[in-house]
């Protein structure tokens, strides 16, 4: 058995597996499952609702950003400062685009590895900064926008430059490894 | 530095497709951005509810104190300021098991979760704590050990063994992570006297009572 398809089977499991133990385990200590199920769902539809001011501003942002062509200037005119770096041109894009946004980010990474290999250096070092990194903006424009915090202090520099070190590490290691 | 980047962002869009002459793409991603930002939100409400449901269950039934043991002590050097027992410990104690196990679709709604409660211990409503912060640094920096999306993706793509990123992916993750926490420490200490010894006027006192119940 590969150690993939034992992730696989681990990774399939341990939702359904983490249901199942709660529900026995609540029931058995005498909690009213089903009511005290609802009296915590209620909390998610006013939480989501409470969220769409702030994603309606920054997807805008993003949207326009993106689409206007602004983001595609601005990784060309770095491209030969990042050459410098080591990093490839070619998962330049990647790099920008993962903090920005996640779909646009994974339809970048799947397009890598359809142009370049799935398994080729690039492949493999693009799925590893998209596992490696997450939505900067998408993380604090929900976790900050549901409680209606709007002087964010430092946490921005801090979401973007984990990314930086998620995204030099992801370079080094996968040429490291891979290549 | 939210503000700047927001503004910054629509105002390059706008003057770029100006200058290129595409300004009537403007108006029409305008919408569908907004649309696409609502369209998430409601299918939000869907995995909200059921795992906030789920985590009241296992928050009420003591089950929590099985999943999350081995995290403990992490969560508790992390955020030094938070009560050990409080509510905000449990959801972020959550948050992180799920990131951890790559449920990013669950992670979600535990974390929001942990953000209400910490607004709870919040003197000012409207400005990030300390603790907040660090919550953040964990979750942007995606503290995790089975990348799910990108082990489908590539397992789709055709890979020969889709599993074989796992390994440079956690490495890559510990380094994302190490340096979120460690910044976020350097910028903790750098503000210890800012935010400090604010005296609240009567109307944000209200407010805080009101928000603290």
């Amino acid at each position: 058995m590969s150690p993939f398809s034992i992730l696989n089977i681990i990774s399939i499991w341990v939702v359904p597996c983490l249901i199942l133990l709660a529900l026995i385990y609540a029931y058995f200590r005498g909690v009213k499952v089903f009511e005290t199920f609802v009296e915590g769902a209620k909390e998610g539809f006013g939480m989501s609702v409470r969220l769409i001011p702030f994603l309606v501003g920054m997807m805008v942002a993003i949207g326009l950003f993106r689409d206007s062509g602004a983001m595609e200037l601005i990784t060309n005119m770095l491209t030969p400062l990042i050459r410098l770096i080591g990093i490839p041109a070619e998962v330049l894009p990647l790099a920008f685009m993962r903090p920005v946004s996640g779909s646009s980010a994974l339809a970048i990474t799947a397009e890598i590895m359809n142009t370049f290999g799935v398994d080729s250096l690039l492949g493999r070092m693009a799925a590893t900064m998209q596992g490696s990194t997450d939505t900067t903006l998408f993380v604090l424009t929900v976790y900050f926008g549901a409680v209606g915090i709007k002087k964010t202090r430092y946490a921005l520099a801090v979401g973007l430059l984990a990314d930086l070190a998620g995204i030099l590490a992801a370079v080094f290691v996968c040429n490291m490894f891979f290549a | 530095m939210v503000n700047l980047l927001w503004a910054g962002m629509i105002a390059t869009a706008i003057i770029f497709a100006g200058v290129n002459g595409k300004m009537e793409v403007i108006t029409p991603i305008l919408f569908a951005s907004a649309e696409k930002a609502v369209s998430i939100a409601l299918s939000l409400i869907s995995v909200m509810a059921f795992w906030l449901g789920i985590m009241k269950i296992i928050e009420k039934s003591g089950f929590i104190h099985v999943v999350i043991f081995f995290l403990k002590p992490l969560a508790y050097w992390l955020f030094p300021g938070i009560p050990r027992h409080h509510k905000a410990m449990n959801a972020m104690l959550m948050n992180m098991s799920a990131n951890l196990l790559g449920m990013g679709n669950a992670a979600t709604p535990f974390g929001i979760k942990a953000m209400e409660e910490l607004q709870t211990l919040n003197s000012k409503p409207d400005t990030a704590t300390d603790d907040m912060c660090t919550f953040l640094a964990i979750n942007t920096a995606s503290l995790t050990l089975i990348p799910t999306t990108v082990v489908a993706l590539r397992a789709a793509t055709g890979a020969l063994n889709p599993g074989d990123i796992i390994g440079t992916t956690i490495i890559a993750t510990f380094c994302s992570t190490s340096v979120a926490v460690l910044s976020d420490r350097i910028f903790r200490y750098y503000n210890r006297w800012k935010d400090k010894g604010t005296v609240l006027d009567k109307k944000t006192k209200k407010e805080v009572k009101k928000i603290r119940g």
